[in-house]
């Protein structure tokens, strides 16, 4: 006889709900994210006047370049431009 | 498949496993998990590279899950007035084996056709009503236990299928 009757299945399908939609998402879209990152490091590193209204507002850069400014990755984006 | 749809797939496929760990088994509030599953998943992307063997993935997402969850509950531990000694409440060990348990029959549970998948998830996973479902899929809703019962049937073939029971102790072996 199984081991796995219906009533053991059903409890172990149960453990595992999902993780909520947005949390999903934003991992998805982080290699998008990423690339946005990348992106605003790169004219940082260029561009002094565009590094200090970045530093002076990390999430509305972000949403500029189509980012959405998650706390990780704003932090992100923080030491990537102290590493800079 | 491209790298970003491979990404959205691996999300897809451990994204529960991770939110039960930080959630069910260290019983982290849902900020606190948010963060940690973010994390997690960012430094997955970050060391991707060096996980292309699939074996190697699940485990290192586990432990980097639980550390990840133990570093959380050490740190709002020393913002509390707690003895910095004392350690953080972490999860019996059983209810991270139930978990790993849950994964494999998740992933079994991905090979059976798409109405069982969506059934047995509805039903047993997002606690949704025999109406619901069968609202959702065009199933007349007195067809749904049946139906859940068929799919648990041919779930239970696919996981051991996979998994196989252990043979029974104490036979003679020749």
């Amino acid at each position: 006889m199984s081991a796995y009757d219906e009533e053991r299945l059903a409890r172990l399908i149960g453990m595992l709900p999902p993780a909520p939609d947005g949390w999903v998402q934003a991992a998805q879209e982080l290699p998008a994210a990423r690339r946005g990152l990348d992106q605003l490091v790169a004219r940082a590193e260029t561009d002094a006047a565009f590094r200090a209204a970045v530093l002076a507002d990390l999430e509305s850069a972000l949403q500029a370049e189509g980012v959405e400014p998650q706390p990780q990755v704003v932090e992100k984006l923080r030491r990537l431009l102290a590493d800079g | 498949m491209g790298d970003e749809d491979a990404w959205r797939e691996l999300v897809d496929r451990f994204s529960r496993y991770v939110y039960a760990i930080a959630v069910q088994g260290f019983r982290l509030p849902q900020q606190d998990a948010e963060d940690v599953f973010q994390e997690v998943f960012a430094r997955v992307y970050e060391r991707l590279d060096s996980l292309r063997e699939d074996e190697a993935v699940r485990p290192w997402i586990a432990q980097l899950t639980r550390r990840l969850c133990i570093d959380r509950l050490r740190a709002g531990t020393r913002e509390s007035d707690a003895d910095l000694d004392e350690l953080p409440e972490v999860p019996a060990e059983d209810v991270l084996t139930a978990l790993e348990e849950a994964f494999d029959v998740h992933e079994a549970m991905a090979e059976l056709p798409e109405n069982c998948q969506q059934i047995l998830d509805r039903f047993f996973a997002r606690d949704e009503s025999y109406r619901t479902i069968g609202d959702t899929l065009g199933l007349p809703a007195g067809t749904i236990a049946s139906r859940i019962s068929r799919c648990l049937d041919k779930l239970r073939d696919a996981f051991e299928g996979r998994n196989p029971p252990p043979a029974p102790s104490g036979g003679q072996v020749t």
